[in-house]
């Protein structure tokens, strides 16, 4: 608790320092790539009932997703807290990536920890924390995926607290974290919400984003939340679908629980145990999700809707083949979230899809499943 | 705050305390090696000298513990040990004798809910509950519980606990209060941390409730080191070594009274 109360009162004096924040906002606009493009895909569209369709390009930031504005945020705090190493747990590997960067950047000493599994899946991004000089761990118990890997992350945590900082990647984790992430994320939605009323005179009538934790999308729904005539799309992992049981989609499918600090939705049996989760993508390979958007969900401001490996793979090669960009799996999830939520608005419509990151990372998984 | 009846956890510590010794807190989780096993276990343990019993209530995301219970606790929920199981192993070592509580993660508690669950471990013969991620402001409907069911509710305190979080989570304390003798997770460890006096010391400025020390202490000559200053001595991942490192439940058990025996002199030795 002293480390969070610690945190808390650091962010919050950062938050309204005007130093740290011009700090920041030098390295999102020099180094992070901001602000990033938003761009018309109409081949992609002409799928979704011949929509608008833009989509906010966070794969474009450094290091190929959205993580890079939370952690150079959080990065800059570590230093400001006096500690000289970061930690950090990732899924598909984005977060590990951002955080070895911000860490090679500002000297800090940096270990991610990973589920094996996802080690294995997502092999390319641990070649990379690795080349910017972080120690990646691979967990090797539990599901050995993003969930385990949070857990070995506290367990350090509270262990070497003096001098580490816990660079959390999502909208989860205790107070100050989901708060903390998302103020950080939300340049996000800031510069789309700009950038698609240059383009079309309006706002768009849906806001679309993949859901894990949740982190891109609180960034691209928060400074949409009070223009109540946009609706807010999460868009989670069904997995196998919801037959099966082999899914992420804790927002459709789970209940008010305690996990990781949190009291939010989370998949669990009538024990409390958390349940085994499943996608094809391990950036949203969860059984929690960020309180905010659980909050969003109760009040009605947001809805959230599964989408399965199979929705999101074919949602994937069409934006590849339709527009020359090559999406994360994770993302590919808010493109097949569109491709629906197009065809029941109509032609009419106009819609922003956050483009969280880019699909480097995925194409061994990608060629696989398509044979390719 | 404490239940208005005399608590049997309290009772252990102040029979312990008349014998000019510390109390000897032993550690298991249920359902490992198996729902009897850990039952035999903790009935042997107490036999050999243990005061009082936490038995652990298995979770998939044991946050604050090491590779040793992580890795009895995934065999207790492999095994398909529940929530009922845990009870009913309350019930079995309580009557047997010891007082005995359930140390646990919050989310199984909230699940069960949390009026049921403290009726429930009543029933069983429970003594009380330990819950290290359950924050006092949190508490609220926990607190009432207990005291409906003359339950202890025991609250970590930890050496980076300031003396203003120490006075809080003091005051809604009952049956002792558990400091975590240094910043880590569960585990036995060479030495006893340096930490862990000064926190005892801080916390009996704040109340008189009997104060035990746990984490990373896992041998006599440790249990004698903080008999000198605690009213209490928590031995867990010990306990769990000795029947994962057990070719059969009959050596595990042989090998928990003989740590218990040695623990045991250890209180006894401190002072």
């Amino acid at each position: 608790m002293s480390a969070l109360d610690e945190l808390t009162n650091a962010y919050l004096a950062a938050k309204s320092d005007a130093a740290f924040q011009s700090e920041l906002t030098a390295l999102l606009r020099g180094y992070a790539g901001r602000p990033t493009l938003l761009t018309e895909v109409p081949r992609f569209a002409a799928h979704a009932g011949s929509c608008r369709v833009f989509l906010k390009r966070e794969d474009l930031c450094h290091t190929g997703s959205h993580k890079i504005n939370n952690v150079l945020g959080q990065a800059l705090l570590t230093r400001r807290l006096g500690k000289k190493r970061v930690i950090a747990e990732t899924g598909a590997g984005q977060h590990g990536v951002a955080t070895a960067t911000a860490a090679a950047l500002l000297g800090l000493d940096c270990t991610v920890y990973m589920g094996e599994e996802d080690t294995r899946r997502q092999a390319l991004n641990v070649s990379r924390m690795r080349m910017l000089g972080a120690e990646v761990i691979p967990v090797t118990v539990g599901s050995r995926t993003l969930k385990d890997a949070m857990n070995e992350a506290f367990r350090n945590w509270v262990s070497t607290v003096e001098y580490t900082h816990y660079c959390i990647g999502s909208v989860g984790g205790p107070h100050p974290f989901p708060m903390m992430v998302r103020d950080f994320q939300r340049v996000i939605g800031v510069e789309a919400r700009e950038q698609i009323h240059q383009a079309t005179g309006r706002l768009p009538d849906a806001v679309l984003a993949c859901v894990g934790g949740g982190s891109n999308a609180i960034g691209v729904f928060h400074a949409f939340i009070p223009d109540t005539s946009v609706a807010l799309i999460g868009c989670e992992a069904g997995g196998d679908g919801l037959e099966t049981g082999r899914n992420a989609a804790t927002l459709s499918f789970g209940s008010p629980g305690v996990l990781h600090g949190m009291r939010t939705f989370v998949l669990q049996d009538a024990d409390g145990q958390t349940l085994a989760t499943h996608s094809i993508s391990a950036g949203l390979d969860y059984p929690g999700v960020g309180p905010e958007h659980a909050w969003l969900q109760e009040t009605g401001r947001a809805s959230y809707q599964s989408i399965t490996d199979t929705e999101a793979m074919e949602a994937f090669l069409l934006l590849c083949r339709t527009e020359g960009i090559i999406p994360a799996i994770e993302s590919s999830h808010a493109l097949a979230g569109a491709l629906k939520v197009g065809h029941q608005l109509g032609r009419d419509a106009v819609l922003l899809v956050n483009l969280s990151g880019r699909g480097d990372k995925d194409v061994d998984i990608a060629a696989k499943w398509f044979g390719l | 705050m404490s239940p208005a009846r005399a608590s049997a956890v309290g009772a252990a510590f102040e029979r312990a305390a008349a014998e000019r010794r510390a109390a000897l807190v032993a550690y298991l989780p249920a359902g490992f090696p198996s729902v009897e096993g850990a039952i035999e276990a903790a009935i042997a343990i107490t036999e050999a000298g243990a005061d009082v019993i936490e038995i652990g209530l298995p979770y998939s995301d044991p946050l604050m513990d090491g590779p040793v219970i992580q890795e009895a606790v995934h065999r207790a929920l492999t095994g398909g040990t529940q929530v009922a199981d845990v009870l009913h192993t309350v019930a079995a070592v309580a009557a047997a004798g010891a007082p005995t509580l359930i140390m646990t993660y919050w989310n199984p508690i909230e699940q069960h809910g949390v009026a049921r669950f403290a009726a429930d471990l009543a029933l069983a013969g429970g003594s009380g509950l330990i819950t290290p991620d359950l924050p006092p402001e949190e508490a609220g409907p926990w607190l009432a519980a207990a005291a409906d069911n003359h339950l202890d509710p025991v609250f970590l305190v930890a050496p980076s606990s300031s003396d203003e979080r120490i006075k809080l989570i003091t005051s809604v304390c009952g049956g002792f209060v558990y400091a975590a003798s240094l910043m880590g997770i569960t585990g036995a460890r060479d030495s006893v941390s340096g930490q862990a006096a000064g926190l005892v010391s801080r916390v009996r400025d704040h109340t008189k409730l009997p104060v035990a020390v746990g984490l990373g202490v896992s041998n006599g000559a440790q249990a004698a080191q903080v008999a000198a200053f605690a009213d209490g001595v928590i031995v867990g991942s010990a306990f769990v070594q000795r029947l994962l490192a057990a070719s059969s439940p009959a050596e595990g058990l042989a090998r928990v009274r003989e740590l218990t025996g040695e623990l045991a002199e250890g209180v006894r030795s401190g002072r």
